[in-house]
């Protein structure tokens, strides 16, 4: 075994981390040095060693090597995990002629100074390496070779106590699926092996099989059978639109983008390995709703990806950080850099999303990742024909993730498995894409999807639900030895998807996988038997009818409360002053700039990109909807938006639900698009739906979910739910998350050129504020900042809404909008301030035009109410009497002008409110958040 | 006569279409072509070589090094041919980190030389996705003839900080440099407008015949006004500043 440490010059890693440190309460450190380590294990001599050294892994203008001993302490990856440098290094290597065993990479850091170290290495924990994937190098540490695996078929008497079997299996199934098991096999007079107890645990798991939303509901007494069916899938089918190809049973869901192709859309959530290991888990779900797009009919190909991430407060004391969970400073920079990692050398633009902090997510952060597709129309049916080879392409499986799914029907705990974490490898989910997508165009498969939750039993499983299928799983490739049948069937390995390839044309496909490198392998073969026989070796180890297996799990009835409405009585200062309170608003941790994640994800690469994300005269401007014009030699673009408010959740989940409609809506609205060519996605996280209220607030959001897209006429074409969101810690106390609901938007802008953005353009229009202000302050970023946990959510007013959105697209048409905003958190105050010193154009605006509906007119209330489907317009003068035609009898008041001066004025009549320079405001707008 | 165009790629190779289509839409044609399969092909069939952005081999190790290690000990002498024929080279982005990393740029005394000059994380160590504004030298390339002005390209990269050996490396460099990173008004560019912290401001670099360019910028990105991150506030152009760059190439064949 061969130490090379390669140091660098003027490298600034080292002042990064010493101020790391200092945030984490450790001072006294003087300087940090950080060396890259490579481990090479080989049959080579010390030439070959100082060659390898200096042609590859050195930079020779900036780094200098060694051979030898570590000093200081060291990061290495623990036995089993995957380095996901290895491949590329080893190949670089043999391109030198040299053939090598092994090479691990680890991170060498040098501290100078005076401090504790025990304490150094107990707070490095906190941030520089996560002990569940890496470790602190000890001496003499050996290379972990596992041992070859001996097959046994385990069979197990299901005589005894089921759910003890359940429990110390880890299947998380309950009493009820595990007596129908076990009269489905009484009834076939035997025992089941581990693998069909696996597998039927993994198929019916909640992440698969959606128990709360599919299952039977009853809320304080009213039987509600099939909750989505009867909410979200009831409105997109009573919709009807035109535009939806394929809704609700593929990877994602389908719309029409032009004559040639349809676009498809899916938003994953990846909260739970993401609070244990946020750069990993990051990187994997955006690895993993990647595949789902390429999963998509015959392989979609993405063309965008979004996030949005709820997280606790990032300036959280370290000392109150309870045991047992991750700061959330750490989780916030290890999940961007997971999804930049990976998103950026996927090379597609992360482009759309959001960020939300709330002290609840401390426990429970969620991250939610999306990816959109352009997939051809003929490409989109699918279906796997008996007498297709199953052709497994990618990655290699390993102990991956293995219990992902089960383990996301319940609870976080302390003791959570440690086996569920994975470190992504984009590159091989690259070449794995750029093959996938080549293969797709010839149009010579029967059907794809990808291998995600539960691996390929879930993959296989569903794939073959009409047919059945042999599986020899032997013959599947693995990254070490001594995986057990059980293991390898429902590992969560990344990178992998699952062909169904008819037979004539097999060679080619594997063909085609292998000129680059990617390996593809034929694990067997859909039969007509309506069974799913696994093997391994000449040994059966699993035997199931795909009937029982898909339609057998019995759907439970669980019991819903709806929640107590929140007394309205609160009492809220006046302000005496209101330039502060509109810099606290704009600098609050929701309301700041994005720039500093927005810039780290390539959102411009494919170069479709028309609207982005960050807009105005700097490029700090915070659009409201980005739009790419995914085929370059058409005008044609497609829209993506998000709405998000737990706080609205936190009081009243049917006006949320609402709320982010109306939001994501709007948002798509004012950039250009159209609610009349428009869909939406649903994303529930929500906590334990065992509990009866929770079960009741999501009712009551799939309920808002239904009527929103009823009265905007927008259909949802997919979506996921993340339920137990809930993280118990040693004493048994329950943390909870708000209800979150999140709704993305994609609409199709036939051209682009008549988008928008939010900034202000000249020093001489008029503004104009459309929608009506109400007392609608509860959840209010402004209350939040206030401490008042009370007050009215937002509510939508479903006949009108829909109309003021429509008339607002076709005033942008017509071209007589020259920037747009909606009002959200923050309100008007906010939202005047981002569109002035976006487009470094002052405002004089005059409250008293605004009318407010409420009994307390206060201009605090009309600065930060957060009212629904309301819009700030800038209109050119001589535009006047056209924006008041196109809104007659619809609310809309000019409420002020742009000016040449680079200040915001607010008046309430003849009284000055606010008067601030739109650099002070800018500022405060773009403070540190990490 | 139509230039023909091979783009390459490799695992991680991402710009590789939007690079194709700014050289279709100034009349070459070109071809996206796997590493693997240039080992095997006469490349002398093209007259343009492009390597386009993205990660290849997941800049493992340092962004670019493993395909230019791939080149240098694999396809050295199919690119000696190919640049001794008159050929053009660009090297976008990871393309660019490659031309240097293997010693095709800046090619002081000839090509394939020793690595003196690099390019390495940027300063803020962060991944930097933003527009600059560049100054052209304009006169010391084949692909930048005829820009007079400042042209605005964006950069997308965490390993694009250049620098030099030595001071003496650094003096050398200078009649080297095509692309300035430079402020808005057209003064020397503190950060952001220097994104990376490079030496001399320096976004992009030619061999001394000027028909191999090197570039962090993205010239695909901006080849149509609907890119440019402004065109809803200001008349601009209806050809991207990019565009010239894939011209020039195109024309010098024609």
């Amino acid at each position: 075994m061969y130490r090379i440490e390669i140091r660098r010059r003027d490298d600034r890693r080292g002042t990064y981390v010493k101020e790391e440190f200092k945030s984490f309460g450790i001072t006294g450190i003087e300087d940090v040095e950080v060396r890259d380590v490579y481990y090479i294990s080989a049959d080579v001599s010390q030439e070959q060693i100082a060659f390898i050294a200096e042609e590859l892994l050195c930079d020779p203008v900036v780094e200098e090597y060694t051979l030898g001993e570590a000093e200081g302490f060291e990061i290495l990856y623990n036995p089993g995990v995957t380095d996901p440098m290895e491949d590329s290094i080893k190949k670089a290597i043999a391109d030198l002629g040299i053939t090598i065993d092994t090479v691990k990479t680890a991170t060498n850091y040098i501290f100078k100074g005076t401090f504790d170290e025990e304490h150094l290495k107990e707070r490095a924990s906190l941030f520089l390496y996560n002990p569940l994937i890496q470790h602190i190098r000890h001496a003499k540490e050996e290379v972990h070779k596992p041992a070859a695996y001996t097959l046994q078929v385990l069979t197990i008497n299901l005589d005894q106590d089921v759910m003890q079997i359940s429990r110390d299996m880890g299947l998380s199934l309950s009493k009820t699926e595990m007596e129908t098991i076990k009269e489905y096999f009484d009834k076939e007079t035997r025992m089941p092996t581990d693998v069909e107890l696996e597998t039927l645990a993994q198929t019916w798991s909640e992440h698969c099989r959606h128990k709360t939303f599919l299952g039977n509901i009853l809320l304080d007494g009213e039987k509600i059978e099939n909750l989505l069916k009867n909410t979200i899938m009831r409105a997109t089918n009573e919709i009807n639109h035109r535009l939806c190809l394929s809704v609700f049973h593929d990877n994602s869901g389908v719309i029409e983008f032009d004559e040639e192709y349809g676009v498809c859309f899916k938003v994953e959530t990846h909260n739970h390995p993401s609070a244990l290991e946020p750069y990993g888990g990051a990187a994997t779900g955006i690895g993993g709703v990647i595949r789902d797009i390429l999963g998509t009919g015959l392989g979609a190909k993405p063309i965008l990806n979004t996030d949005v991430f709820c997280f606790g407060l990032p300036d959280l004391d370290y000392r109150k950080l309870p045991e047992g969970i991750l700061h959330p400073h750490r989780i916030i920079k290890g999940v961007i850099l997971g999804v930049r990692d990976y998103g950026n050398r996927m090379g597609i633009p992360t482009a759309s999303g959001g960020l939300y902090f709330d002290e609840d997510f401390l426990y429970n952060p969620l991250v939610y990742c999306g990816c959109v597709g352009l997939l051809r129309k003929d490409r989109i049916a699918k279906a796997a024909k008996s007498g297709d080879a199953v052709l497994l392409v990618g990655g290699r499986t390993g102990r991956d993730g293995i219990h992902g799914v089960t383990f996301a029907s319940a609870e976080l705990s302390q003791e959570s498995e440690k086996s569920c974490v994975q470190i992504g490898n984009p590159i091989m989910e690259k070449r794995c894409m750029d093959c996938l997508l080549r293969v797709s165009d010839e149009g010579i498969l029967s059907s794809v999807t990808d291998c995600g939750g539960g691996g390929l039993s879930s993959a296989v499983g569903e794939m073959a639900k009409n047919t059945g299928v042999r599986v020899y799983l032997d013959r599947v490739p693995l990254k070490y030895e001594g995986l057990s049948p059980r293991e390898i069937w429902i590992s969560e390995s990344q990178e992998r998807m699952i062909l169904a390839v008819p037979q004539q044309h097999l060679k080619r496909v594997v063909e085609y996988f292998q000129s680059e490198s990617v390996e593809a392998t034929v694990i067997g073969e859909f039969t007509d038997d309506h069974r799913l026989t696994l093997f391994y070796e000449d040994k059966q180890v699993c035997d199931l009818d795909m009937d029982f297996l898909h339609n057998g799990l019995p759907m439970p009835l669980k019991k819903a409360r709806l929640k107590r409405k929140k007394p309205q009585v609160y009492d809220v200062p006046k302000p005496i002053e209101f330039n502060s309170i509109l810099l606290e608003i704009v600098s609050s941790l929701n309301s700041c700039s994005r720039e500093w994640v927005i810039r780290e994800y390539d959102h411009e690469v494919q170069g479709g990109s028309v609207i982005k994300p960050l807009v105005g005269v700097d490029g700090i401007g915070p659009q409201d909807a980005v739009v790419i014009k995914p085929r370059l030699d058409k005008k044609r673009g497609i829209a993506i938006s998000c709405g998000i408010n737990p706080s609205y959740g936190r009081f009243d989940a049917y006006r949320m639900a609402l709320s982010v409609i109306d939001e994501a809506l709007r948002n798509l609205v004012a950039t250009g698009g159209d609610i009349r060519k428009a869909a939406m996605l649903d994303n529930f996280c929500f906590s334990s739906p065992e509990r009866e209220e929770v079960l009741g607030d999501i009712v009551m959001s799939a309920r808002g979910c239904y009527d929103a897209a009823k009265a905007f006429g927008v259909p949802f074409i997919s979506g996921k739910d993340s339920l137990n969101n809930e993280w118990v810690d040693k004493h048994g106390t329950s943390y909870l998350i708000p209800p979150t609901l999140l709704i993305s938007a994609i609409g199709i802008v036939p051209n682009i050129d008549v988008c928008i953005t939010m900034d202000f353009k000249h020093d001489d229009s008029d503004i104009y504020l459309i929608g009506e202000t109400k007392d609608e302050l509860g959840g209010s970023e402004y209350f939040r900042l206030l401490g008042i946990d009370g007050g009215t959510v937002p509510d939508v007013d479903l006949k009108r809404a829909p109309e003021i959105m429509k008339r607002l697209h076709d005033a942008i048409q017509k071209g007589i909008i020259l920037s747009c905003h909606d009002l959200s958190e923050g309100g008007l105050g906010l939202a005047m301030s981002e569109m002035a010193f976006s487009g470094d154009i002052g405002a004089l605006i005059n409250l008293d035009h605004i009318s407010f509906s409420g009994q307390k007119r206060r201009h605090d209330f009309i600065l930060f109410a957060e009212s629904n489907t309301r819009f700030l317009v800038e209109v050119h003068k001589k535009h006047a009497n056209s924006i008041c035609e196109i809104f007659h009898e619809l609310p809309i008041t000019k409420i002020g002008n742009t000016i040449k001066e680079k200040f915001l004025r607010v008046y309430a009549g003849k009284k000055k409110l606010i008067d601030l320079p739109l650099s002070v405001i800018k500022t405060k707008w773009r403070r540190k958040v990490l | 006569m139509k230039p023909k165009v091979l783009i390459i790629r490799a695992a991680g190779t991402n710009c590789d279409v939007e690079t194709d289509y700014a050289f279709e839409l100034t009349g070459a044609v070109s071809e996206r072509v796997y590493i693997d399969e240039v080992k095997h092909k006469n490349i002398l069939n093209y007259q343009i070589i492009a390597l386009p952005g993205g990660f290849t081999y997941g800049d493992d190790i340092a962004a670019g090094k493993i395909l230019a290690n791939e080149i240098k000990f694999k396809l050295r002498d199919k690119f000696m041919k190919f640049i001794e024929k008159g050929n053009l080279i660009i090297g976008i982005c990871n393309g660019f980190q490659v031309l240097v990393k293997c010693g095709i740029l800046p090619a002081f005394n000839h090509y394939f030389e020793d690595q003196s000059v690099s390019l390495v994380n940027n300063d803020s160590e962060r991944f930097e996705d933003r527009w600059t504004f560049l100054k052209v030298y304009s006169e010391r390339s084949v692909f930048t003839k005829g820009i007079n002005s400042i042209i605005t390209l964006p950069v997308a990269h965490s390993e694009g900080k250049f620098v030099a050996k030595n001071e003496d490396v650094l003096k050398k460099i200078e009649i080297h440099i095509v692309f300035q990173y430079v402020a808005k008004n057209g003064e020397h560019a503190q950060y952001p407008y220097n994104p990376n912290g490079s030496v001399l401001d320096i976004a992009g670099i030619t061999d001394s015949t000027g028909r191999i360019l090197g570039l962090m910028p993205h010239p695909e990105r901006h080849i149509s006004r609907c890119q440019h991150p402004n065109h809803t506030r200001e008349a601009l152009h209806n050809n991207g500043d990019g565009l010239t760059i894939f011209k020039n190439a195109v024309e010098y064949f024609g």
